[in-house]
C-alpha cells in the first residue's frame, strides 16, 4: 500500500476524477500531487484498484479526495513583511478609488481575505471596499463564510498582526465562543465568498487588487501562464498583483506587462501601457 | 553504484550541519558543476539570510518556484515550503504539512530527487537530532543512486545518520574529508 504511484497510475487517476466529476487536475505539478495522493492513499487506507473503484462509485469519497489532495494551510497575516509592504506600497493607492474591488483567488479557509479587511478598516476604507474571496473547494469556502477560527491559533495571528505593523488590540476583531473564536461581523460584511475554480472559471469581475498567494505553486507552467492570463485580464488599469514569496511573474509571458513593486514580497502592478 | 555519473547532489541536515555544509561547499571549486540542493531544518522566521552567510565565496541561492535546476548552482531551500523537484528538472514549492515537523523535510526532496534522477542522484546526510531524511536516503538506494551519511561519531547530532543506516544498510559512511574527496571525484567525471 506504501508504494510510489506512477506517472501513468496518476495520470489514469486524475483522467478518472475529469471524466466523472469534472475537475481537471492533469496541469497541476506532477511532484507535488503524486506525492498528495500517495498520502490520502495511505490515509484512506486503500489500494490503488478500490481508489479507482470508489472514486468511480462514491461522490464523498471524491470530495474527501479533493480536500486531502489540495493543500489548504493557510494562516492569518502570513508573511507579515508582506503585509506591511501592502500597507505601505499599496494601500494608500487604493484610497483613490471610490470604490475598491479585491479578489483573493485561492483563499482557502478566509484567514487571508480577514486580515485584507483589517487593513482596509485601520486605513479606513473597508467601508467601500468590496473582497471577493475564490476557492476551487466548497468545503474551504464554507468554512471560511463562518468566520470560525480555532482559538488555540489566535496567538500566532496575533503575533503575526503585530510584527505586521498592527497596532490595536488585536483581540477586538473577534469574540470567543467556547474552543473557537468568531471574526467581528464588521469584518465579513464586505467579503463574499464563492466557489470559482481557476482552471475553467473565467474573469468574473474588475479588480484594482488581486491576491493569489501559494496557489500556483501546485500548477506547472502552462497552467501558471494561463492562471496569469486570467489576472491580466481581471485587473483594471494599473491594478496590482500579489504573489506568494516564493512566485514570480518569470516564466509568463505577461512579464512585461507588469512593474515590479516590491521584489521580496512580490508585489506587482500592471504598467500604464499594458 | 560509484561509477555512475551524478546530476544532482542532495545535502541535508539539521541541528549542527550548517558548520559541516559550508565546509563542505567551501572545500569544492568554484568551477564546481553539479547541481547541488541543500535541505537544512532552521527555526522558524530564524536566519532567513543563511542561503548568505553560508559560503563568503560560493553563491548560494534560494530557488523560486518552477525554476529550473542548472549546472554550477548551489541552492538552500526556503523556510517553511517543502522543496520538490519535477520530472523536467525544475523546483516546486509545496507548502503542505510538516513531515517529521520539518518543512522543508529532507525526506521530500531526497525522495523527489531519487524518482526522477534515478542513479544520478546523490544523497547526503549530516549530523541532525530527529529521523527527518531516513527515508528518502532508503529512496535514493532503491533508485540505485548513492547514498553516504556523515560518520555518526563526527556528529553533534547522530541521531539522523543512524536512523538511515537503520533503514537501509547499503548506505555509506564517511567522515568530512573523505566526502569532499567523493563530491571532488564525481566532477572529474
Ligand atoms: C495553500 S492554500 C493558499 C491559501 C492562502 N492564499 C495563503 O497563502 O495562505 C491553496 C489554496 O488553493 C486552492 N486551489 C487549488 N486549486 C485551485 C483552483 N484550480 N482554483 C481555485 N483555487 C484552487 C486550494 O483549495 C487551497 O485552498
Amino acid at each position: 500500500m506504501d508504494q510510489e504511484i506512477t506517472t501513468e497510475q496518476l495520470k489514469e487517476v486524475l483522467l478518472l476524477v475529469k471524466a466523472r466529476y469534472g475537475y481537471d487536475f492533469s496541469q497541476y505539478s506532477e511532484a507535488s500531487i503524486k506525492r498528495r495522493l500517495e498520502r490520502f492513499k495511505k490515509i484512506a487506507r486503500v489500494s490503488l484498484p478500490d481508489l479507482k473503484y470508489h472514486l468511480v462509485n462514491d461522490s464523498s469519497f471524491f470530495f474527501w479526495l479533493l480536500e486531502s489532495v489540495t493543500v489548504n494551510v493557510t494562516e492569518m497575516f502570513r508573511d507579515p513583511p508582506f503585509y506591511k509592504a501592502l500597507v505601505n506600497a499599496v494601500i494608500p493607492l487604493l484610497q483613490t478609488y471610490p470604490r475598491i474591488k479585491i479578489w483573493h483567488a485561492g483563499c482557502s479557509t478566509g484567514e487571508e481575505a480577514y486580515s485584507m479587511a483589517i487593513l482596509l478598516h485601520e486605513a479606513g476604507l473597508l467601508e467601500r471596499t468590496r473582497i471577493y474571496a475564490t476557492d476551487i473547494n466548497m468545503a474551504n469556502i464554507e468554512k471560511a463564510a463562518s468566520g470560525i477560527i480555532t482559538l488555540e491559533r489566535t496567538k500566532e495571528y496575533t503575533a503575526n498582526y503585530h510584527k505586521a505593523g498592527g497596532n490595536a488590540d488585536f483581540s477586538d476583531y473577534y469574540s470567543a465562543l467556547y474552543d473557537n473564536v468568531v471574526i467581528s461581523k464588521e469584518l465579513k460584511k464586505n467579503i463574499l465568498f464563492s466557489q470559482h475554480n481557476l482552471v475553467v472559471d473565467e474573469v468574473f469581475n474588475e479588480f484594482q487588487l488581486i491576491c493569489c498567494r501559494n496557489v500556483m505553486i501546485y500548477f506547472n507552467h502552462a497552467l501558471q501562464a494561463h492562471v496569469i492570463d486570467l489576472f491580466y485580464r481581471s485587473l483594471s488599469p494599473l491594478g496590482f498583483l500579489a504573489l506568494g514569496t516564493k512566485e514570480s511573474l518569470l516564466f509568463s509571458d505577461k512579464t512585461a506587462k507588469f512593474e515590479v513593486i516590491d521584489n521580496t514580497n512580490k508585489i506587482f502592478r500592471l504598467k500604464a501601457n499594458g | 553504484m560509484a561509477d555512475n555519473r551524478a546530476e544532482v547532489i542532495v545535502i541535508g541536515g539539521s541541528s549542527g550541519s550548517i558548520p559541516v555544509a559550508m565546509e563542505i561547499i567551501n572545500a569544492l571549486p568554484l568551477s564546481y558543476l553539479i547541481p547541488i540542493v541543500i535541505v537544512i531544518h532552521r527555526l522558524r522566521n530564524v536566519a532567513s539570510e543563511l542561503a548568505q552567510v553560508m559560503s563568503a565565496t560560493h553563491q548560494i541561492h534560494e530557488p523560486e518556484d518552477k525554476e529550473p535546476l542548472q549546472k554550477g548552482h548551489i541552492y538552500l531551500a526556503p523556510q517553511n515550503y517543502h522543496l520538490l523537484i519535477e520530472s523536467d528538472k525544475t523546483f516546486s514549492m509545496d507548502y503542505s504539512e510538516p513531515v517529521n515537523h520539518s518543512r522543508p523535510s529532507i525526506d521530500v526532496t531526497l525522495m523527489c530527487a531519487a524518482t526522477v534522477y534515478k542513479e544520478n542522484a546523490v544523497g547526503i546526510l549530516l549530523s541532525g537530532a530527529n529521523k527527518d531524511g531516513a527515508d528518502g536516503m532508503d529512496a535514493i538506494i532503491r533508485k540505485g543512486g548513492r547514498a553516504i551519511v556523515q560518520d555518526p561519531s563526527c556528529c553533534q547530532s547522530p541521531v539522523m545518520p543512524q536512523e538511515a543506516l537503520k533503514k537501509n544498510s547499503h548506505i555509506e559512511i564517511q567522515n568530512v574529508v573523505s566526502l569532499v574527496n567523493t563530491l571532488l571525484l564525481y566532477s572529474n567525471k
